[in-house]
């Protein structure tokens, strides 16, 4: 009989806690149609090859009054080499040359024709950051060296006009573009988005819906009834686990589906992986929202929880670019756990060998927080 | 006698410097229902509260159906109902869901639910989400919550406040059918006088955390008179600025712009001809005159000196 009752409980509960959610039309864009949205976005702005531009000031009158021997190296090459901007029409650039390469992607330099000072001045304001002047004959390269792009920019074009004329793109036959699969900016980033859904809505979902719930005295409410306690939170938190893991789905079905990618690890580790950072997060959730009714002191620790994850955790870009003295902090974050694990089985094809450590860890974690949070909890 | 179903005795409560409840006792008797009336600040949600197990004493002893909380919480959590100050349920659950929800804490199924769903009112508006009730919908869904099982004591905290006379009437007309069942004690807390008179045979009048007074009806408007009130307006500025003008056996209470005024007459018949004849003698004429009963409202006045909703 009491077996029953506490089904009938947690039933209800779960019910209750997934209407909830599911009845609020912005779950459905925020939580599924966002990431995908966004890893839309970011793969493709990653992946695709498209046309560098690049805008070069070419210097006609030299400073000092000086003149160019005629004919000029430079001019001539530009003249003989270039697509030539059709007099009195809207384009501003006098030459435009195109390099096209397969691999390396294709490059298009446009050429101002202007005196040293208004070069200057074009330079001070970025429009362009390498200035080509001529002097005996060879071209002369004018550019901040601490601009890597306008060192790049020398380096491609000192190869070209250098020899006089265009050299076939085709030269670069060392270049071996990464295009398999787990090497892509795509695959390094869907995991990430993954533990990023993870962490934010049990962080916003959980920690929210708790303190919202203590605002408005529905907690107060509740126990005041016989409702176990500890079936309230077992709602709440699988509720939330069930609502990531369908998010989840839903972008990793997606990914595979338009970019290729592919889990080359144990699935079975990344089910347990992911739970383990589920219930991590949702230990830290309850943590946060123990104690405050205040929803605003309640966005502050949220954020507080969230921010620093978000940007130490590798999500988007590597944290290896960190100082190296920060890095073995940032390992330690949650976030970096669950991102490096779920990482590495899907693009290194990491077992539970490989993340049976993170997964305790995190179930440690969630365990600790969630102990702390009980004791510290606030109903009424 | 019948049976106390709830004892308090000597309850005490601070929060930081505020010491909101002063060593109050109160005894409820089965199928009795007892108004706690009072302004806001008087201490009443707090009392409710340390009944309910919300808030535990600072010193005294509660018993509900002679158990103290400590260690019986989940069978007393069964045998009473609750209705909390401006509680807020899940706005996007329909009125029936969120019934169902309650019901499960109590291992009730949908005929219950059902069945308070008819007891409330509010079957046209069962598929309703939450956030779309009115206010006095909302209350009436609360009190259907508190009563999913069949309490022996319901405390209702303020439920019909900000509600408008329509609804307030829809909520006591749930009341007066609980009531005649007689099965079901009720502590309710109130600020409106006449929903302490026309609900309760019990009413507790308190104030800055102490009961000033206690009784029935009755009893409290026959203390010491014979519960005559005297409302007279006048022109303004006729009428005295003393409340206490010498010689007379009553005390004229007047407002700040003096053209209004009221006296308590404890024997009719000898003190409103000397009423009269002071009005003649200071040259006083009036306006309106208006005897009625005495209320619980002057009762209010005459022990604090101010009225409740002030």
């Amino acid at each position: 009989m009491s077996k029953l009752i506490k089904y009938r409980q947690l039933w209800q509960l779960i019910q209750a806690l997934f209407r909830e959610i599911i009845r609020e039309p912005g779950v459905l864009f925020w939580g599924i149609l966002f990431p995908i949205l966004m890893s839309l976005g970011l793969g493709i702005a990653f992946t695709k090859k498209s046309d560098v531009v690049r805008k070069v000031a070419v210097i006609t009158s030299p400073a000092g009054g000086n003149t160019y021997d005629s004919p000029s190296a430079l001019l001539s090459f530009l003249d003989n080499n270039c697509e030539k901007s059709t007099p009195g029409g809207k384009d501003s650039y006098k030459w435009k040359l195109y390099l096209r390469n397969e691999k390396l992607g294709n490059s298009v330099f446009y050429f101002y024709e202007m005196g040293w000072d208004e070069a200057m001045m074009q330079l001070k304001r970025g429009t362009v950051n390498v200035l080509i002047a001529e002097k005996n004959n060879v071209p002369e390269y004018h550019f901040d060296p601490g601009n890597s792009d306008a060192q790049l920019t020398y380096i491609k074009l000192n190869s070209v006009i250098g020899k006089g004329n265009v050299v076939p793109a085709e030269g670069a036959q060392n270049v071996i573009p990464l295009t398999i699969k787990g090497t892509r900016y795509i695959d390094f980033l869907v995991p990430g988005l993954i533990t990023m859904g993870v962490m934010m809505s049990s962080m916003w979902g959980i920690s929210y819906g708790l303190i919202e719930k203590r605002s408005k005295k529905l907690l107060r409410r509740f126990v005041a009834t016989p409702m176990k306690k500890s079936h309230f939170l077992f709602a709440q938190v699988s509720v939330r686990m069930i609502m990531n893991f369908i998010e989840s789905l839903v972008l990793v079905v997606f990914s595979m589906i338009v970019f290729r990618m592919v889990i080359q690890g144990d699935i079975s580790a990344l089910i347990l992986m992911f739970i383990a950072g589920n219930f991590a997060f949702a230990g830290i959730a309850v943590f946060a929202s123990s104690h405050t009714s205040n929803t605003e002191v309640g966005n502050g620790l949220i954020n507080a929880v969230v921010f620093p994850m978000m940007i130490l955790s590798g999500i988007f870009f590597s944290y290896h670019n960190f100082p190296d003295w920060s890095i073995n902090i940032i390992k330690l974050l949650p976030l970096t756990i669950m991102t490096d694990g779920i990482r590495g089985i899907f693009n290194e094809g990491a077992g539970f060998r490989e993340v049976t450590v993170p997964i305790v860890i995190l179930f440690g974690t969630g365990a600790l927080f969630f102990a702390a949070g009980l004791k510290i909890f606030k109903w009424h | 006698m019948p049976e106390t179903v709830i004892e308090v005795r000597n309850v005490s409560k601070s929060f930081k410097s505020v010491q909101a409840v002063k060593g109050i006792s109160l005894d409820i008797r089965k199928g009795q229902f007892v108004a706690l009336l009072g302004p806001n600040g008087a201490g009443k949600t707090t009392l409710v509260e340390m009944i309910e197990g919300i808030q535990k004493p600072d010193s005294g002893e509660i018993h509900i159906m002679g158990k103290k909380w400590k260690g019986n919480e989940n069978e007393i959590h069964r045998i009473i109902g609750i209705s909390l100050q401006e509680t807020r349920f899940i706005d996007k659950l329909r009125v029936s869901e969120t019934l169902l929800l309650f019901a499960g804490f109590f291992d009730l199924g949908a005929e219950r639910v059902e069945e308070i769903i008819r007891i409330i009112g509010l079957e046209d508006k069962k598929s309703a989400y939450v956030v779309n009730l009115s206010g006095g919908q909302r209350q009436r869904l609360a009190l259907g919550i508190a009563l999913l099982n069949q309490p022996a004591i319901l405390l209702l905290d303020e439920p019909t406040t900000g509600l408008d006379p329509v609804a307030r009437r829809e909520i006591w007309d749930i009341l007066f059918k609980l009531k005649e069942k007689g099965e079901t004690s009720m502590i309710l807390t109130t600020h409106y006088m006449e929903e302490a008179e026309s609900l309760c045979e019990y009413i507790v009048i308190m104030d800055e955390g102490v009961i000033l007074r206690e009784g029935t009806m009755d009893q409290l408007l026959d203390e010491g008179s014979d519960g005559k009130v005297v409302e007279f307006t006048s022109d303004a500025g006729l009428l005295p600025a003393e409340p206490d003008p010498a010689g007379l056996p009553f005390h004229i209470r007047t407002n700040a712009t003096r053209d209004r005024g009221s006296v308590r007459l404890r024997n009719f018949d000898t003190d409103l001809p000397a009423f009269l004849d002071y009005l003649k003698s200071h040259n006083i004429s009036l306006r309106h005159l208006e005897c009625r009963r005495k209320t619980l409202d002057d009762l209010f006045v005459e022990l604090t000196g101010r009225a409740i909703n002030e």
